[in-house]
């Protein structure tokens, strides 16, 4: 050892390398000569050719120097336990690790360059490991062991976690993986969740995505729901605390449902894809498990609706000349955006022989009106999702979309005298008030065209509202995904 | 076997323990099981908390165990679950 040098190194190697096996000479070498420590990731009795090499099997030398290659040279400071890894050669190259030693014929009988190998603290998996290992403060949420014997799944039902359907344990090192999804602070409050208003960490709602399901690059997406169903114009404590069905109808635009693979197109209101899936449930758990929001709690629909698992779907935006929801809310087509629509069951509108846009326009306008009952005027928005053969007929006839509007506005003129109670022998219908008035099924602003479904199939639908809308309810809410 | 952790997905506003079941605020009206676990002169002890509990106002229904070795059938929870407010299980002889 040179006793007058007053800098140190560390080398980190695995025996699984072949370079590190190459430059055993060189770890000979500079043993003799520096100040050194070696670390070595996989066999503590490797390098055989020194005494008192280090065992860093636990990596935490490893993961706190940010080793990414081995063999990794670094040069610490004096009187310094804590290398700064600012300096340092990768790999073997003889020339610079000359330099970097200052020791000349380094390994002179070895071929003088060889590429290093992965460090095993990239594999993959392991760095969210590590990092749950030994950055354990950055996840201040509580934790909760179990015993022993107890089944994880099991105890996640029994503490009240689920909606009902298995969820994926919140272990620390998933979260710490869902954690990776987002550059935001897992401690960065988005907001206060109804019905309790506690305030939600970006942490709680990455907990929240792994028991869901979401993958880690769902979090933006998801992070943006959250924030929408977080805006006051969305009104979600009344919306959860509702007797009426409805729940939060997620609709993804933009380039992000082609980064997460969304699906906008067979069975685009179904299940079978990953991200439809768990983004909406993600929402969903959120409350619940956040705010605190439980059926038969704050949570007093009658009836519900099968959505309240999870509704969430992508726009079919194929066509550029056909606007997107998001679009028409004031967003660019390259802008991703997730809006969030009060709503509840699905509806069809079959029309297999409308073959003119004023023919499959009146369909639609027909069956709109029984959007919470036939009598009920200005009360529930809707979202009207046209489907791809749909959309043709209309194109082919000459139509935009914004032509549809006007048209679908039009057809659901209606005289308050023929919504009045009583009138059809139904006791229900609009107050007196509104005898006299031209009503619109629709207030202004509460019907909504997307675009989504398979090729095959002339069959577009309806998403109904809540009958709280506007002002005085829920309206849609949009969300710019980070 | 390894222990298990996880985080916490609520707003940690209950403790981690799980939660007692909402307590009656009164007998009157309500029905109480009692289950019989089967040890000997159970049922003389029962009758007597039948009584006291009829007194103030409950009404009673009368379960028992198959066996006191073993842990209730699992139908037999459902029933008591089902049927009962409250229920009141006879540890011991």
């Amino acid at each position: 050892m040179n006793s007058t040098s007053s800098q140190s190194y560390a080398l980190v190697v695995k025996k699984a390398c072949p370079t590190c096996e190459l430059i055993e000479p060189v770890i000979a070498q500079l043993f003799n000569q520096l100040q050194l420590e070696v670390y070595v990731q996989d066999d503590p009795a490797f390098p055989a050719c020194i005494e008192n090499k280090i065992d860093d099997r636990s990596l935490e030398f490893s993961y706190h120097n940010d080793i990414e290659i081995v063999p990794t040279l670094i040069r610490t400071q004096p009187d310094s336990t804590e290398p700064t890894g600012a300096e340092r050669v990768v790999g073997w190259n003889r020339e610079e690790w000359e330099k970097f030693t200052g020791i000349e014929s380094l390994g002179s009988n070895i071929d003088p360059f060889k590429p290093g190998c992965g460090s095993l603290t990239l594999e993959p998996g392991m760095p969210e490991i590590l990092a749950a290992r030994f950055k354990a403060d950055t996840l201040k949420s509580r934790r909760v062991d179990l015993a022993g014997a107890e089944d994880i799944m099991e105890a996640c039902y029994e503490r009240g976690w689920s909606d009902g359907l298995p969820v994926v344990p919140p272990t620390p090192v998933r979260v710490m993986r869902m954690l990776a999804g987002t550059d935001r602070s897992p401690t960065e409050i988005i907001g206060k969740v109804p019905p309790d208003y506690v305030e939600c960490s970006v942490e709680k709602v990455a907990i929240n995505a792994v028991m869901a399901g979401c993958k880690p690059e769902y979090l933006p997406t998801v992070l943006a729901v959250v924030e929408a169903a977080l805006q006051d114009a969305f009104c979600m404590h009344g919306l959860l605390c509702t007797t009426y069905f409805s729940s939060p109808v997620v609709i993804v635009n933009g380039p992000v449902t082609r980064h997460i693979d969304m699906n906008s197109g067979i069975n685009a209101l179904g299940q079978g894809n990953r991200a439809n899936a768990t983004i909406g449930r993600a929402l969903q758990l959120i409350v619940r498990n956040v705010g605190g929001g439980k059926p038969g709690g704050i949570d007093r629909a009658t009836l519900g609706n099968p959505g309240k698992y999870t509704f969430c779907f992508s726009e079919d935006e194929s066509d550029p000349q056909w606007p997107s929801l998001a679009m028409d809310r004031g967003y660019q087509r390259g802008d991703s955006v997730v809006s969030l629509f009060a709503g509840d069951g699905v509806q069809p509108v079959l029309d297999q022989l409308s073959r003119t846009p004023e023919s499959l326009a009146r369909s639609f306008a027909a069956s709109l009106r029984s959007v919470a009952h036939v009598k009920k005027f200005g009360m529930a928005d809707a979202i009207l999702v046209v489907c791809p053969e749909h959309r043709r007929v209309l194109k082919e006839g000459g139509w935009t979309k914004e032509k549809l509007k006007q048209a679908l506005f039009d057809e659901l003129m209606t005289p308050g005298t023929e919504l009045m109670p009583g009138v059809d022998g139904i006791a229900e219908g609009m107050p007196e008030k509104f005898k006299d008035k031209l009503l619109n099924k629709f207030r202004d602003d509460g019907l909504h065209i997307v675009t989504a479904g398979g090729t095959a199939g002339m069959f577009s639908a309806i998403i109904s509202g809540w009958v709280a809308s506007g002002d005085k309810g829920s309206q849609m809410v949009s969300q710019v995904v980070k | 076997m390894q222990n298990q952790t996880m985080l916490d997905p609520t707003s940690e506003l209950s403790p981690v323990e799980r939660q007692l079941n909402p307590r009656l605020e009164s007998l009157a009206g309500s029905t109480v099981g009692l289950l019989d676990i089967s040890k000997p002169r159970g049922k003389e002890f029962l009758d007597e908390v039948a009584s006291q509990l009829q007194e103030l106002g409950a009404k009673v229904k009368r379960y028992s165990k198959p066996t006191f070795a073993r842990v209730a059938p699992l139908e037999l929870n459902q029933l008591i679950s089902n049927e009962c407010d409250a229920v009141i299980e006879g540890l011991a002889d």
